[in-house]
């Protein structure tokens, strides 16, 4: 009896607590459906009429297909590239026992110390000079950045990946580059999903480096454009509530399709770091 | 000869993407920025070396020491309160209720957004819905809570706690649940009180979780910017301005690039005092194991 009552009562708090954490989902949801002046008189309750003219010039001002794109191609390239050598460069790492490669994984582990203000000014003077502040520098810069902690990821798990499978590999012909990718890479895949969604996260919702390499226009990612449209339109909170609903959603959806790889890899990238 | 020649070439191939681009995006900039610390850099002329003088200016740079121990305070407060938080919710859905993966889910929410995002929902909140509680209820204390330095570092902390309070929820998760079943079913038999229970046995053995937690949490802390941007930008009058923003708006606000440098520099020392106290902890612990 007591248990029952006291399982109800922390469903209760359950749902209580679970209200709570919905709610600015809710304000942003419904206020996006308002008028102006309908915000202002009734901030909480359902729009009296609801109005989807807002999420139409919403999506003209922030230019949703293109900032879209935008953010996709930046964020897809990024994590692509990232696995692609951070994996390998792992593999150099942990196969080869040398006095480099120990040197080497601590400079790799060194570099995540290091917080990005402290090279933000050089780093977007030294592009410029070149004239790489353009998408592929941008890509560039993801890789510099993301790649530490995903070598560490991925040399922590080659641990566990027995040397006779690419010994056997090359033995039977196979070059070091196909025994990579041919046997080694294709088991890291966990790891590969662990690192592609750490990084998603961080490159899609990234606004400070993007600002400061791509600021073009025609270019700015969905960070880039809310920053300027909120800045905007703050006293215009129907508008910017439609913004921000469109840029919120498709998060969503991808958090819905893989919520268990999701908590998975970021339990797993706090837990090893 | 001829064989470790060619063992040590796949090995370099292997590496040379990562290494160039660690080389150039992180360790040149960070020789160049300390250099840079030492100049009169502006962003686009020939930096010439003077000395100490930067670093003597930021003696008398009030706001500079402000925004520091702002983060400082901003760090320890948002600590405390995103790990009780997180680890109440944690001891909540790792109970037998109905609702607990839906709930797990819903927490968790927030921590996908982008800090710009999450930042721009709750400048609505503070400042729209805010005042209108405070409007029909008559409440004074509801109204204007991002115009004063006091409640808008709390409206930093509650937006911290809405954000990171799962972040940090699903890391004890992943220690309470890896305490074996018959150990609590052990102390039911025996008629410990939940307290007990939580005293004596889970806290104890998600131990680790915490200096995890503690760590992620400290560090979030001091290097928060997204959020302080969007939520107050410093204001109102850069009262609740903290140490990446300030950096940020001295390069680019007032474009003093090698006095933001210097900023930055301190800042580096500061972090990484933070993490490399939790290598040694870590480690430590290693040991004691």
């Amino acid at each position: 009896m007591t248990r029952k009552t006291g399982q109800a009562f922390l469903a209760a708090i359950g749902l209580i607590l679970g209200i709570i954490w919905m709610f600015p989902f809710y304000i942003v949801l419904i206020n996006s459906f308002k008028t102006q002046r309908d915000i202002f008189i009734n901030t909480m309750g359902l729009p009296s009429k609801w109005v989807i003219d807002n999420y139409i010039t919403a999506a003209e001002k922030l230019n949703i297909a293109t900032t879209f794109f935008n953010s996709l191609i930046i964020t897809v390239a990024s994590v692509a590239v990232i696995c692609t050598f951070s994996s390998m460069a792992a593999y150099a790492l942990e196969r080869v026992k040398s006095k480099s490669s120990t040197v080497l994984f601590l400079v790799f582990a060194t570099a995540m110390l290091i917080p990005f203000q402290t090279v933000m000014l050089p780093l977007v003077a030294e592009f410029g000079r070149v004239h790489m502040l353009n998408r592929i520098g941008l890509v560039f810069m993801y890789l510099g950045f993301g790649s530490p902690l995903a070598i560490f990821l991925y040399h922590g798990a080659l641990k566990s990946i027995p040397r006779s499978l690419d010994e056997a590999a090359i033995i039977d012909g196979c070059s070091r580059f196909q025994a990579f990718w041919m046997i080694i890479f294709p088991s890291l895949k966990p790891t590969t999903v662990t690192v592609a969604i750490l990084n998603i996260i961080w490159i899609w919702n990234d606004y400070l480096l993007p600002s400061l390499v791509i600021n073009k226009k025609g270019m700015e990612t969905l960070p880039i454009m809310i920053f300027y449209f909120f800045g905007q339109y703050t006293k215009q909170w129907h508008l910017a509530m439609a913004g921000l609903t469109m840029v919120i959603i498709p998060v969503i959806i991808f958090y819905f399709l893989a919520q268990k790889e999701i908590i998975k890899g970021i339990t797993a990238g706090a837990v090893k770091q | 000869m001829k064989k470790r020649k060619n063992k040590n070439a796949w090995y370099w191939m292997f590496l040379a993407v990562c290494l160039v681009s660690l080389v150039i995006v992180v360790f040149i900039p960070l020789a160049i920025g300390i250099w840079y610390s030492f100049t009169d850099w502006t962003g686009i002329n020939n930096p010439t070396f003077i000395g100490m003088k930067n670093y003597a200016r930021l003696k008398d740079d009030k706001l500079f020491w402000h925004s520091l121990l702002f983060s400082a305070k901003f760090s320890a407060v948002s600590v405390i309160a995103v790990n009780t938080v997180g680890l109440t919710l944690a001891m909540l859905v790792t109970r037998n209720i109905k609702g607990k993966n839906a709930l797990r889910t819903i927490f968790f929410m927030p921590n996908l957004i982008g800090g710009l995002i999450l930042g721009f929902i709750w400048q609505f909140i503070f400042v729209d819905i805010f005042d209108s509680i405070s409007r029909f209820t008559g409440i004074k204390a509801f109204s204007g809570w991002l115009a004063d330095p006091n409640t808008g570092f709390w409206g930093m902390v509650i937006l911290a706690v809405w954000q990171m309070g799962a972040y940090v929820m699903v890391i004890y998760i992943a220690f309470i649940e890896s305490i074996p079943e018959e150990l609590l079913e052990a102390a039911e038999i025996d008629g410990v009180t939940p307290f007990q229970r939580f005293r004596h046995i889970i806290f104890p053995l998600i131990a680790p979780a915490f200096t995890i937690n503690l760590f992620i949490t400290l560090s979030n802390g001091f290097k928060l910017f997204d959020q302080n941007l969007a939520l107050t930008n410093g204001g109102p009058g850069n009262m609740t301005q903290m140490v990446a923003l300030n950096i940020y708006q001295t390069a680019f606000g007032e474009s003093m690039m090698a006095y933001a440098q210097i900023k930055a520099v301190i800042f580096l020392v500061i972090v990484a005092t933070f993490s490399l106290t939790q290598v040694y902890i870590n480690k430590k612990r290693e040991v004691e194991l």
